[in-house]
């Protein structure tokens, strides 16, 4: 491990009980080398997570650590949030901890456009049961729970959120770790909510059945259907056809929640109504 | 002398600003909802946060959370909400988390009667959550004890790191009884340890001889792990089952251990009672005034009234049950206090339910008769 990154691991928890080929420790290096180059005070952030393979994060990162319930995380994270605003919160959740089970969540985090980074982890299964499909496993695709195929249509967690209220929005893959980094920096800087899909694999659960051998094929995967955000605009929609579009897609100016509630405070202190 | 008239629910949450409650999560809901409106009306005023988040799951998540950067919180809901918030609950117990849950109980099960009161949901706040958990339930009988025993509430779940339940019922949240302030004004305030160790030295769920972890607010350079997974004293999970059998027998022994400081009951007429009435929360008021008048026939009643419902009273129904033709219980459910009663008394004396579960508080008559049907 590269020593600038090593202070934010707890070393006595590694090593990390994820499978071989799995891309949650790359989006973990990501997420380490983003608070490097924040420079973040590691006393003074929290990093929340919910239950699933990617929520096992926070337990390798040395920050004040909170592994809470299923799809509970952005609720846990907003009450640390508003009640001590000076803290950075982060959240660390799967696709389907963040979309099915914490849906309700994802969608009144984003509308209170509270200042919190949220980092979900895409690998389009429920990982940690063994393999059951989630609202982000693509339509026709296998799962233990859809031995003939996906019959669900599947979201779009982006648009989901962008549509809630979200105030930065952006996609990136573990083939793309550098511009993963990147996002994850300009997440933690956006005064709001953010949200980072982090796509990845999982070969042992999702690639097997879907008949993607192991984690290279799948990162390859990510290489060739990933088009950056600016490239596609001179694209057309025959060439995106199949594509998903990662960097940030999303960008908006809103009141940020906590700081809203700092102002209502004032203001009623100073006997207003 | 500086009286107010107020609701029990009102009492409630003006006691928990005096408790030092600063930050309230909750979710609409018949009966409890006053407890939600006064404290988003005044914690502003005293530097508070007030969120009405999405639902009640979130609601206890978000106490839970706000919890851990060392204030203290409250959250208020009735039956159905009381139901969903269980598995955040047993977050809590486990990684001993202070809150206060207020349930002001209504009819059930289901959507059942939201404006009728019950007392339906004794056992579901002792074994509501999954998994051997350690809880403790305060039930309050008056305006004035909404006030007073939010406090104690607040201060138990400081003082022993684990939530609180406050059982209320909608009688109680919603009657109006003055309060004299003057008489509350000095109460005692607990706030929960804070580490007395360096960073390098803490460690979170190392509990001292007492058993009760110290868990340093977030934020203030004590840098620790918090789940829900059976951890260790690290707070990290484990499976080890020594480690997990000493953690879990811990977290009982914390309440069990305390049970002095932690049970409180009123009790009236004890001494040469042939029958004693015991009951809790609105029921009570009925019993007692059903022993005011049977007493006034000179008939041997008494009462016990219990104000800690769990841990339960076991030590003193035992000593009741020997001295006694029979122990009435009044209960605005199909017996649930009743069964904990009979395994305390074990056989000693007949244990005799008036129960009702129409929507209709008891009456001092429904008492009446039964103690005569005994005596």
């Amino acid at each position: 491990m590269n020593s600038a990154y090593e202070k934010y691991f707890r070393q006595d928890r590694l090593p990390h009980i994820w499978c071989p080929g799995c891309g949650n420790g790359i989006v973990l290096s990501a997420f380490a080398r983003a608070m490097e180059e924040l420079n973040i005070d590691q006393d003074k952030t929290v990093v929340v997570s919910g239950i699933g393979c990617s929520s096992r994060a926070t337990t390798y990162v040395d920050f004040n650590t909170l592994h809470t319930t299923h799809g509970r995380a952005l609720a846990f994270a907003t009450g640390v949030k508003l009640a001590n605003p000076e803290l950075n919160v982060f959240v660390f959740m799967g696709d389907g901890d963040s979309s099915a089970i914490g849906g309700n969540h994802l969608i009144h985090a984003s509308r209170r456009n509270i200042d919190i980074t949220a980092i979900i982890i895409d690998n389009n299964i429920y990982g940690m049961t063994g393999g059951q499909y989630s609202p982000l496993t693509p339509t026709g695709k296998k799962a233990t729970t859809a031995p003939y195929g996906m019959v669900e249509r599947n979201f779009d967690l982006c648009e989901l959120v962008k549509g809630a209220g979200a105030t930065f929005v952006a996609r990136g893959t573990v083939y793309h770790a550098k511009q993963l980094t990147d996002l994850i920096v300009a997440g933690a800087k956006n005064k709001g909510f953010s949200v980072i899909e982090a796509v990845s694999q999982c070969p042992i659960s999702y690639g097997r059945r879907n008949k993607m051998k192991n984690a290279l094929e799948m990162i390859n995967w990510q290489k060739e259907h990933a088009v950056n955000v600016k490239a596609a605009q001179k694209m057309n929609p025959e060439q995106l056809k199949d594509k998903f579009l990662i960097g940030e897609l999303y960008r908006a100016e809103a009141p940020e929640y906590t700081a809203e509630y700092d102002k209502l405070i004032e203001r009623v202190q100073k006997g207003g109504k | 002398m500086n009286k107010k008239v107020m609701q029990g629910n009102e009492a409630c949450a003006h006691g928990a600003l005096a408790a030092g409650v600063r930050f309230f999560g909750g979710y609409p809901i018949t009966p409890s909802t006053e407890v939600a409106e006064v404290m988003a009306k005044e914690l502003p005023k005293v530097g508070g946060k007030f969120i009405q988040m999405e639902d009640e799951i979130a609601s206890m998540a978000a106490v839970i959370g706000a919890s851990l950067t060392g204030k203290k919180v409250l959250t208020a809901t009735s039956g159905p909400g009381f139901s969903l918030k269980q598995e955040n609950l047993g977050y809590a117990c486990l990684t001993e988390v202070p809150c206060v849950v207020v349930n002001v109980q209504r009819g059930g099960p289901s959507t059942g009667l939201p404006t009728s009161p019950a007392q339906s949901d004794v056992m579901q706040a002792k074994w509501g959550t999954h998994g051997d958990h350690p809880i403790i339930v305060i039930s309050p009988s008056t305006v004035k004890e909404c006030y007073t025993l939010t406090v104690r509430a607040v201060n138990l779940a400081e003082k022993y790191m684990t939530p609180v339940v406050f059982l209320m019922d909608e009688v109680i949240g919603h009657l109006r009884e003055p309060i004299d302030f003057d008489e509350v004004k000095d109460l005692e305030v607990v706030d929960r340890k804070k580490p007395d160790v360096s960073p390098e030295e803490y460690v979170s769920y190392a509990a001292g001889e007492d058993g009760i972890p110290v868990l340093a607010p977030f934020g203030t350079g004590y840098r620790y792990h918090v789940t829900g997974l059976t951890h260790d004293e690290q707070g990290f999970s484990t499976m080890a089952p020594p480690v997990v059998a000493r953690m879990n027998q811990r977290l009982m022994d914390k309440i069990d251990n305390n049970l002095d400081d932690i049970i409180t009951f009123e009790s009236e007429n004890l001494e040469d009672a042939d029958v004693v009435l015991v009951a809790y929360g609105s029921s009570a008021r009925s019993a007692k005034e059903a022993m005011r008048w049977l007493n006034a026939a000179d008939q041997n009643v008494g009462l016990f009234r219990p104000i800690t419902i769990w841990p339960f009273p076991e030590k003193e129904i035992r000593k009741i049950a020997g001295n006694v033709k029979a122990i009435v219980v009044p209960e605005m459910n199909m017996g649930q206090l009743k069964l904990e009663i009979e395994r305390a008394a074990a056989g000693l004396t007949k244990v005799i339910g008036v129960n009702k579960v129409d929507g209709e508080p008891i009456t001092p008559e429904e008492i009446i008769n039964a103690v005569k049907g005994v005596l």
